[in-house]
């Protein structure tokens, strides 16, 4: 499937607004003359109107994506984010950056190949420079088995139209020469590579989607806590926020590690537990490691930033937490594990930790459905892949909104399938949210 | 010189002078200096160059708030990116290198950077670089990560180090932080409360502002030596606490041996760092206050510096740091730095300071310094160094302009208050202060000194000492400590709050970074108003020091954009680490083959001894093969002894759970699915468990060895998350049964010994044993003397052949298993692994992991009539849903390509000719066979057992390579079972 | 980090533990139907203040206990075996 042009759908932009205007090099050279004081801001900042016939509540990547596409490829613009705080400050603005179709259930691949797609061309689509760099994932194999498994990974992705490759242990050290192939507890064997995945400079997705959002008529309202469904006859009917009533004829809920609590006030349980997962980025040093890089004897996964620091994490807090920190041995083992990988990083330090809180589904794949209250949908369960599934996770919202059914490629994200026993469980660990 | 070594340092030892290189020049130090007090005292002021605009850039602090002189030291074992000048402790021949500069840190080429950096504002790589589209990874990115980043990693010497650094755990009922007035009065007060103090300072001589002024080395060394004589208290120096987590858990990096470590580490394997654990009852947090950066014009240049850094570089090493300098500042407490520099003979050229009079301008004027009152610094000339500063007074009239190598800034002090705020605490605003002092709450701990707010030596004392007895009153206890008289602080008069001088010129509030206020304006009016969003379009604060002397500016900053107060706009949530904090510290002595523990069979020497080729499998080391040689050769060898003559292999990593009590059949019954308290005692049982949504979680046989006793197997794979559900199932579920559960893996070793002449090489070793089908038949589980050792033995088989499987205690393991091998030696017995195991069992159509990826059901594996028909078992119900028993699941299946010379490769996708990209299921293990020509392989296919006769493709597009393959009954070799039960 | 006051062994470094989920969740009666055993599976309240969950002590008694703990500030406010009847803490949403 290719991505989606804007002129899919007749764009419905009627309602701009006074607009940040086009990016470009050469209005940067302007402003710059002009001592940048003609720059505008990148969205409006909308007091909430009466009614929308469609209101997303949350400010993340994905409510503000399903509000860009719904905007500007579903002909529906009568739409009101709304956010607790200021935009982009949940996970979008707290993850690794990767952005990678590799996953192992042949509807998953095709969803984030989807997604990948749709970043390729999102610069150009938003006039926003977001960095999207495909500059390659790495996987390291330790053992037959896993090699075996990534085979039929690597032969499902390539049969979905993916990108994945093979690399013998004399390629794998030519790409990444400070990689210990034999010192470690796990001697590295091979690899495998998607060349299409990457990194993706993550505040600017959310920024890059709201001002697409805005100009196309979408109000994004910051600092309004959605508090309450009302609900009449059967259906949703509006938010109750922090700054009134809020009518609306679609609620879509997209509060990633909070969506048990939205959920909750329509008297649905979710199968999903909230929980932390942790990431570091080290000082700026000079170019180290080129690719994203993923050991396959542990959790640690690596990559470099632009600005020169090292982003990496690992595995995820056990525990229920809805706090933005993470325990101590977590980060001592993923430094252990850098180290094994790397061990030039023992020299390096790391200067700031934090955690994001995700939704974690009992099968470790995301929710895109209808709940089961006329009017409202959600977009969530993103348990730690939601960042690079957001043009994806967006777009098919939006598409569930305006068509009132799913998205062929998100068919098997619905909410039934755990009731049904048709779980889509990606490393079969069973409903056990914090095994994923 | 422009600056130069004018006095004896408290640090410094003049008697012992040692060599060192910076940019490969040689310079001369004195013992106890660090790098950049080194520097100073030979008049080097450029020290590096900036992140963005590679401006040439100087020593701004004396301490690990540094934000532009970083340097790599060149270790014997690497180089050490990014290390403060300021902090580095010079060792003899130590060489250090500048950053971010090429070539040279004269001639910095990138430094054109600075002509277009009105392109260069906040946020423009938003704004650009996105056509065309190919150019952003081919040509922008390279060259912009090329002019980022700072130190150089560069390369190990050959080998990675051998020894790591080492991770302590102290636990503790009082932590203070902070060795100042505050926390040494807390620490004094508290010693005699009875409580364990740990008292921690990340400087390599506790004393923190005391050690800064003369009058209060008195009372410093006698407390000190007050504490070092309590039993109960601790002095940590050289250690930096980095987070605060949660029920009191605090981590710490302490830096071994100053300076000499590095070496140390090298020669000795001493550790460089050491990481310590801290578990504490209650904080005190004394840790201080850092002086804040003004943005006035050009306030980047090489001699500008922050006020108190004077004062310290000249007390701790005896470094003037320049020749005439000025002192701009807003409060009283930075005149101490010039009336220091003053007494000791260096002459200042003048005191700025926006307010109209104070306290301390009266002292100064008393002193001859010259002090333009109601003035400010509006401009800075110079490029490489300050030549001279320009003055006005602040309504903008032209003052003065003064000829200067160094100007000295203060706009207040901001408390070092991250720990505070991880460790559950608040920041409040503080108008007199312009500033926000922390607090905790009390069952956490206490802020005392300058971070709450206590300016001053006498003050903060005062402070730490009583807030020591109110932490010991809330926890119950007393503290007394006999008085001593304290010095004076000097009378103070208000600060007035000062955090921009506009101008023309970049006004930094962020050096490391390059962000200036202009950047923050900008960054507001493009709408990135809140003081998160402004610190991520402009980076302000994201710098390795993060925003320790310029943080609170930047957001006064855009507090004043925003017309609002500081108050308003508040502080971006410090994250740990407080500091920097190496891998190396966080990793301790889990390096190279420590990573992870290593589990070994217990006759794992003598599999060495046979030659075996081991694989990890988990933690466990397991003999893959017995033979060097790569490749099929070696493993079919094996796998066809036990087709043809008999072989003998070691499955000691299954797991063991003895499962003992009146109930223990019942129990077996409700977690496996089929039933098991029907079992006759020494027998064995194939059984499959499942979790409670319907799929298999494990498979194995359990044995009755007794009425209330059974021994039941795991996987290797699954065996500790089968005791954990097993014990969930008995503890949470069904306490009613009386059963215990006893994790035996580690007690036995268990060898299998499968073939032909399986039972003629076992009455070798068990001579007086009836080993006929009638006395052992299949499935039999008995005691027995194997090789004269007492164990058990099983009639069980994986690989289709007649097998048994003997447990014996750990210890006798090499015994028996050389005992085995010697009884089958004149039979053709080889030693087989792990390798021909799998060739055995996919011939025989048995599953492991491969199939059991924790998405199977029963149904999927053709076992839906092991599911007990009456009765409760976990899983029962939700392995009846419609999704978990359909037809069109994935089913177990055989296959074999029709072209007996193609291969097959585990990973194959199975397609239809006419769909060839729809996966339909795929190959899960696959081997060349003993038993028929060519390859042969399991699979998880959909609608998979209708299919069976049929042909399909398994292709691998990663190889290019297409096979047709047949699908068969997964059970196609001796379904009978006649050669097991021979 | 989290330290947790074991009735067995005393207070431990939560690395001795594991977690093992909502303990507000109890097994349905064999006779229930397919939702109740759906519901105990998959469905959880997840909330944001007290959690009352299971830790396993597999590095210690290896028994399972019971804890109160708020999933924000990750205070434990009560720890004990299977079989003990903990009160729950103030404010916390009970079934």
């Amino acid at each position: 499937m290719s991505p989606p042009s804007a002129s899919d759908v007749p764009s419905t932009r009627s309602q701009r607004h006074r607009s940040s205007g086009r990016y470009s090099a050469l209005r940067l050279l302007r402003e710059a003359l002009t001592g940048h004081r003609g720059w505008r801001p990148a969205w409006r900042k909308a007091e909430p109107r009466k009614e929308y016939q469609v209101v997303i509540v949350g400010g993340g990547g994905h409510g503000l994506a399903t509000a860009y596409y719904l905007a500007n490829h579903f002909g529906i613009t009568d739409v009101a984010v709304l956010e607790k705080g200021p935009i982009g400050l949940g996970n979008v603005g707290r993850n690794t950056t990767i952005i990678r179709s590799t996953y192992y259930r042949p509807e998953n691949i095709r969803f984030y190949d989807f997604s990948l797609g749709l970043w390729e061309g999102l610069e150009q689509e938003l006039n926003f420079n977001a960095m999207v760099s495909q500059r390659g994932v790495v996987y390291t194999w330790h053992n037959d088995g896993q090699r075996d498994h990534m085979i039929r990974r690597a032969n499902d992705m390539r049969l979905a139209g993916a990108d994945c490759v093979e690399l013998d242990r004399a390629a794998l050290k030519k790409l990444i020469p400070p990689i210990a192939l034999d010192s470690g507890r796990f001697p590295v064997l091979g690899a495998f590579m998607q060349p299409r995945g990457g990194t993706v400079r993550h505040d600017a997705v959310a920024w890059g989607y709201a001002r697409g959002a805005s100009e196309a008529g979408v109000d994004i309202i910051e600092h309004c806590e959605v508090t309450g469904l009302r609900q009449a006859g059967g259906r949703v009917t509006g938010v109750e926020t922090t700054r009134g009533f809020i009518g609306a004829g679609t609620v879509c809920l997209a509060v990633a590690g909070h969506s048990s609590h939205l959920a909750g006030m329509a008297d649905i349980r979710l199968p999903i537990e909230t929980h932390a997962l942790q990431a570091f980025v080290s000082e700026s040093i000079k170019p180290f490691l080129d690719v994203v890089l993923m050991f396959g004897a542990g959790h640690f996964y690596i990559s470099q930033s632009d600005k020169g620091g090292m982003v990496f994490g690992g595995a995820i807090d056990a525990h229920n937490t809805y706090a933005q920190r993470g325990t101590q041995w977590i980060a001592q083992e993923v430094a252990a594990e850098g180290v094994a990988l790397l061990p030039d990083l023992a020299r390096l330090r790391i200067l700031r930790q934090w955690s994001g809180v995700m939704d974690m589904t009992m099968d470790g794949s995301p929710i895109i459905s209808k709940l089961p209250l006329e009017g409202l949908v959600m977009n969530g369960g993103w348990c730690y892949g939601g960042f690079k599934a957001i043009p994806a996770g967006g777009y098919t919202t939006a598409h569930l909104i305006a068509r009132g059914v799913s998205h062929p490629l998100t068919a098997h994200m619905d909410l039934a399938r755990f009731a049904e026993g048709r779980t889509v469980d990606e490393i079969g660990t069973g409903p056990f949210p914090w095994a994923h | 010189m422009t600056a130069r070594r004018i006095t004896t340092g408290l640090l410094t030892d003049p008697s012992r002078t040692i060599e060192f290189e910076f940019d490969g020049r040689r310079l001369s130090a004195l013992a106890g200096d660090t790098v950049a007090s080194a520097l100073l005292a030979n008049g080097v002021r450029l020290v590096g160059r900036s992140f963005k605009y590679h401006r040439p850039r100087g020593i701004v602090t004396a301490g690990p708030e540094e934000p532009c002189a970083l340097i790599d030291v060149l270790g014997a074992s690497g180089a050490l990116p990014n290390r403060r000048a300021t902090t580095v402790r010079i060792t003899a021949g130590m060489r250090v290198s500048s950053q971010n500069r090429w070539p040279s840190l004269g001639l910095d080429l990138l430094a054109i950077n600075g002509l277009f950096a009105p392109l260069f504002s906040a946020g423009f790589y938003y704004k650009t670089f996105m056509r065309p589209a190919w150019a952003w990874e081919r040509l922008f990115e390279p060259a912009i990560r090329r002019a980022a980043g700072l130190g150089k990693l560069g390369d190990a010497p050959d080998a990675p180090p051998k020894t790591g650094d080492e991770i302590l755990h102290d636990h503790t009922d009082v932590l203070i932080i902070g060795t100042g007035a505050a926390g040494l009065a807390a620490a004094r007060r508290l010693a005699s409360s009875g409580l364990r103090i740990m008292l921690v300072e990340r400087d390599v001589e506790a004393g923190g502002g005391t050690l800064l002024d003369p009058r209060w080395q008195a009372w410093r060394t006698q407390t000190l030596g007050e504490l070092a004589a309590a039993p109960r208290v601790r002095l940590l120096t050289r250690t930096q606490v980095i987070a605060a987590h949660d029920h009191g858990v605090f981590s710490a990096v302490e830096t071994c041996a100053a300076g000499a470590s590095d070496a140390a580490h090298d020669a000795e394997g001493l550790p460089r760092e050491r990481l310590r654990v801290i578990r504490a009852q209650r904080v005190l947090l004394a840790t201080g206050a850092n002086e804040r950066w003004i943005a006035c014009p050009d306030n980047d240049r090489p001699g500008v510096m922050i006020a108190g850094a004077a004062l310290a570089f000249l007390r701790r090493y005896g470094v003037a740091v320049g020749e005439r300098p000025v002192l701009f500042t807003n409060n009283d407490w930075a005149y101490e730095s010039a009336f220091a520099l003053h007494e000791a003979g260096v002459p200042i050229g003048a005191i700025v300071d926006p307010r109209p009079s104070s306290n301390a301008a009266s002292r100064a004027l008393a002193l001859g310094i010259v002090v333009y009152s109601g003035s400010v610094v509006t401009a800075i000339e110079g490029r490489r160094a300050v030549r001279a500063v320009r003055i006005a007074s602040v309504d903008g009239a032209p003052r003065a302009t003064l000829d200067t190598d160094c100007l000295l800034l203060s706009g207040g002090f901001q408390a070092e208050s991250a720990l505070a705020t991880q460790a559950g605490g608040s920041l409040q605003w503080r108008e007199d202060l312009a500033s926000f002092a922390a607090a905790l709450p009390d069952s956490r701990g206490v802020v005392t000194g300058a971070a709450a707010g206590g300016y001053g030596l006498f003050a903060a004392a005062q402070d730490g000492d009583a807030a020591a007895e109110r932490l010991a009153s809330g926890l119950g206890l007393s503290a007394s400590a006999e008085s001593i008289a304290l010095p004076d602080d000097p009378e103070t008069s208000p600060l007035k709050a000062l955090w921009e001088v506009a101008g023309h010129g970049k006004c930094f509030v962020d050096l490391q970074h390059d962000v200036t206020t202009d950047d923050l304006r900008q960054a507001h009016r493009e709408g990135y108003t809140h003081i998160e969003h402004a610190k991520r379009y402009t980076t302000h604060g994201m710098a390795t020091d993060q925003g320790r002397i310029g943080g609170l500016l930047g957001a006064a900053v855009l507090a004043a954009a925003r017309g609002q107060s500081p108050s308003e706009v508040g502080l971006p949530t410090p994250r740990p680490y407080i500091h920097p904090t190496s891998f190396a510290a966080l990793t301790g002595g889990e390096i190279g083959a420590h990573l992870r523990p290593e589990r070994r069979f217990p006759a794992h020497a003598s599999h060495v001894a046979c030659g075996a080729t081991f694989v990890p499998s988990g933690l466990w080391q397991r003999p893959l093969v017995y033979s060097a040689v790569a490749g099929w050769d070696p493993v079919l060898r094996e796998a066809r002894a036990v087709r043809e003559t008999v072989g003998v292999g070691d499955a000691s990593s299954l797991g063991k759970i003895d499962v003992q009590g009146a109930d223990a059949g019942r129990f077996l019954d409700f977690v496996y699915a089929n039933r098991f308290s029907t079992l006759a005692v020494g027998k064995a049982r194939y059984g499959i468990m499942l979790r409670e949504d319907g799929c298999l979680l494990d498979d194995g046989t359990t044995s009755r060895l007794g009425e209330r006793h059974f021994l039941l197997t795991t996987t290797t794979a699954n065996h500790t998350a089968v005791l954990e559900h097993l014990e969930f199932q008995l503890q949470v579920n069904r306490s009613d049964l009386d059963v215990v559960l006893t994790d035996v893996t580690d007690q036995w070793a268990q060898f299998s010994i499968a073939g032909p002449r399986a039972r003629q090489l076992l009455q070798t070793v068990m001579p007086d044993a009836d080993l006929s089908s009638a006395a052992v038949p299949f499935m039999a589980a008995l005691p027995a003397r194997i090789a004269g050792v007492r164990g058990r033995l099983f009639r069980i088989s994986f690989s289709g052949e007649l097998a048994y499987e003997v447990a014996v205690p750990r210890d006798q393991a090499d015994a028996v298993w050389t005992a085995l091998l010697e009884a089958g030696r004149p039979l053709g017995a080889l030693p087989y692994g792990v390798d021909a195991l799998n060739t055995l069992r996919i011939e025989k159509g048995h599953i492991t992991t491969a199939e059991l990826d924790g998405n199977t059901t029963a149904h999927d594996l053709g076992f839906e009539r092991m599911l007990k028909t009456e009765g409760d078992f976990v899983g029962r119900v939700l392995a009846q849903r419609p999704g978990s028993t359909s037809m069109q699941r994935r089913q177990l299946v055989a296959l074999r390509p029709t072209d007996s010379a193609a291969r097959l490769i585990a990973g194959m996708i199975l397609v239809d000719r006419s769909a060839p990209r729809t996966n339909l299921g795929d190959v899960t293990s696959c081997t060349p066979s003993v038993l028929v020509d060519g390859w042969i392989g399991l699979a998880l296919l959909a609608d998979g057992r209708r299919r069976i006769g049929s042909r399909l493709l398994a292709v691998s597009p990663l190889h290019g390579e297409s096979v047709e393959v047949e699908i068969t009954t997964p059970h196609w070799f001796d379904p009978e079972n006649t050669r097991v039960r021979a | 980090m989290l330290r947790i006051d074991c009735p067995h062994c005393g207070t431990r470094d939560e690395v001795e533990f594991r977690y093992r989920g909502d303990a507000g969740v109890r097994r349905p009666a064999a006779a229930a139907d397919t939702a109740a055993f759906v519901a105990y599976v998959y469905e959880r309240t997840n909330p944001r203040g007290w959690h009352h969950e299971w830790w396993y002590h597999a590095a210690g008694c290896r028994q399972f206990l019971q804890v109160w703990r708020h999933t924000v500030t990750h205070e434990i406010h009560a720890v004990g075996t299977v079989a003990a009847v903990l009160t729950p803490p103030p404010g916390a949403a009970t079934p």
